[in-house]
């Protein structure tokens, strides 16, 4: 059947099989590869990405499901060729090591600092408890988010620009 | 690569549009509300609908307000809208304690009470909630509207009384002025099902226990709660004692299954510890300490 979803500010209309998940359609449809595909079982959260701002596991979620709907990848974090702070953020802070997890946990760590600017240790944790990093990569992930959240400089930029 | 099975689509507008589509759709028709145990399910061949119907785009299914005594959650409202309701946090805690170990905030977003309730996983900690508080279910069918008591809801693991060709659009909790309730879970690690849960209210007035409800998931107690466990409570102090043996015999109202999760023994152990600290909390925090 035929669906138009909007990716990253972007109309995309294709004729899909209703059984197709969404990150299929985001990778293998629109050849999008920054969200991946891991543990398929809702689990391990580097699927993430937004629908309607929130963020959603997209391989427990039919792309016909998202029919009319506004997506936002990892693709979409940067704006006008700066990068978000939290991407900045994993870069200072060493926040990957084999980039596996690093998309879900970007997003997901957006998400939280669009809600809750200055975030306790704590807070971080619980934000990303449902993305996992089998590096255990985590005290570096929790330090990038929290350099992020130290550092809203892009992002202001981008709102005065 | 996990991918389901063929299967037609379509997305319901309203409450009557969905019906009128599973109608057409005929008995291997589901509904489908955030996904997150249907979709699984069909990766894995446990479920094979010919069709989905899809309920997340009909507003009259969302959203928690309150109706003359009662609280009213729609079916589809989302885990995380429970979680952080002013509504059901001013009235019954044991929402938001509940919410805060159910999977991760991820999946909260998606995930429903409609969803869980109808799934009925015997783990299910909002089947355990809803049994706690003695509320009603609203289910909606060709036939009509019709109520059904949530202790009465569940027909076994993973089964309802919701036929086909029927939607659960509401799940209504009775407000109790003065009430206290808390949810305490044991899990092996964050945002996994209970080993064990248990959810109580408790209203004290006078120095007594006048009306309490017990709810458990995940131990074998059935309809996720324990009349036995309520009945020793009601009319006595809230003393630690008497708080004791309630907890003592709703562990002894249980019947759990040892699984992966740990052994039945243990299971009856969590169920009276887990059921005595809730009903301690619920205990002070309806008179007010």
């Amino acid at each position: 059947m035929q669906v138009t979803i909007t990716v990253n500010g972007v109309e995309h209309t294709r004729d899909v099989e209703p059984r197709m998940l969404l990150v299929h359609f985001i990778r293998d449809e629109l050849l999008m590869r920054g969200t991946h595909w891991g543990c398929d079982t809702s689990n391990c959260g580097a699927c993430t990405l937004w629908v309607d701002d929130e963020p959603v596991k997209s391989c427990t979620m039919l792309a016909v499901m998202a029919d009319g709907k506004s997506i936002t990848t990892v693709e979409g974090l940067a704006k006008g060729g700066e990068l978000d702070p939290v991407q900045q953020g994993f870069m200072e802070c060493h926040g990957l090591q084999c980039g596996y997890c690093t998309p879900g946990m970007m997003m997901c760590a957006r998400a939280l600092l669009d809600r809750n600017p200055h975030p306790t240790e704590e807070e971080i944790r619980e934000g990303i408890s449902g993305n996992i990093c089998r590096c255990t990569g985590y005290k570096n992930i929790v330090a990038a988010i929290q350099w992020a959240a130290d550092n809203p400089a892009a992002a202001q930029s981008e709102v005065t620009a | 690569m996990q991918t389901p099975a063929p299967v037609d689509y379509a997305k319901a507008t309203s409450v009557a549009d969905a019906l009128a589509k599973l109608q057409e759709h005929g008995e291997e028709a589901r509904v489908i509300a955030g996904g997150h145990s249907l979709l699984p399910m069909m990766k894995l061949r446990l479920a094979r609908p010919d069709a989905l119907i899809d309920l997340n785009d009909i507003p009259e299914l969302t959203g928690i307000r309150i109706e003359g005594t009662e609280i009213v959650v729609g079916a589809m409202t989302r885990h995380r809208e429970i979680l952080e309701s002013a509504i059901l946090a001013e009235h019954y805690p044991i929402f938001r304690e509940a919410e805060r170990l159910i999977a991760d905030p991820i999946v909260r977003n998606r995930g429903t009470i409609g969803g869980s309730m109808c799934q009925a996983d015997p783990s299910a900690d909002l089947s355990a909630v809803g049994s706690a508080l003695k509320g009603s279910a609203v289910v909606v069918g060709p036939g009509g509207t019709r109520t059904v008591p949530l202790r009465e809801f569940h027909q076994g693991p993973y089964e309802t009384v919701v036929g086909p060709g029927e939607i659960l659009t509401e799940v209504r909790y009775p407000i109790r002025p003065g009430a206290g309730s808390a949810y305490e879970k044991v899990e092996r690690r964050a945002g996994d099902w209970g080993v064990a849960t248990s959810g109580v209210y408790v209203v004290v007035s006078g120095g007594v226990v006048t009306d309490c409800g017990i709810g458990l998931a995940a131990v074998g107690a059935e309809h996720y709660c324990s009349p036995e466990g309520e009945a020793a409570l009601v009319g006595k102090e809230p003393t630690e004692e008497n708080l004791a043996a309630a907890a003592a015999a709703t562990a002894e109202s249980c019947s759990p299954n040892a699984d992966q999760r740990g052994p039945a023994d243990y299971k009856k152990h969590l169920a009276n510890e887990l059921t005595l600290r809730a009903l301690r909390r619920a205990a002070r925090a309806s008179q007010g300490a």
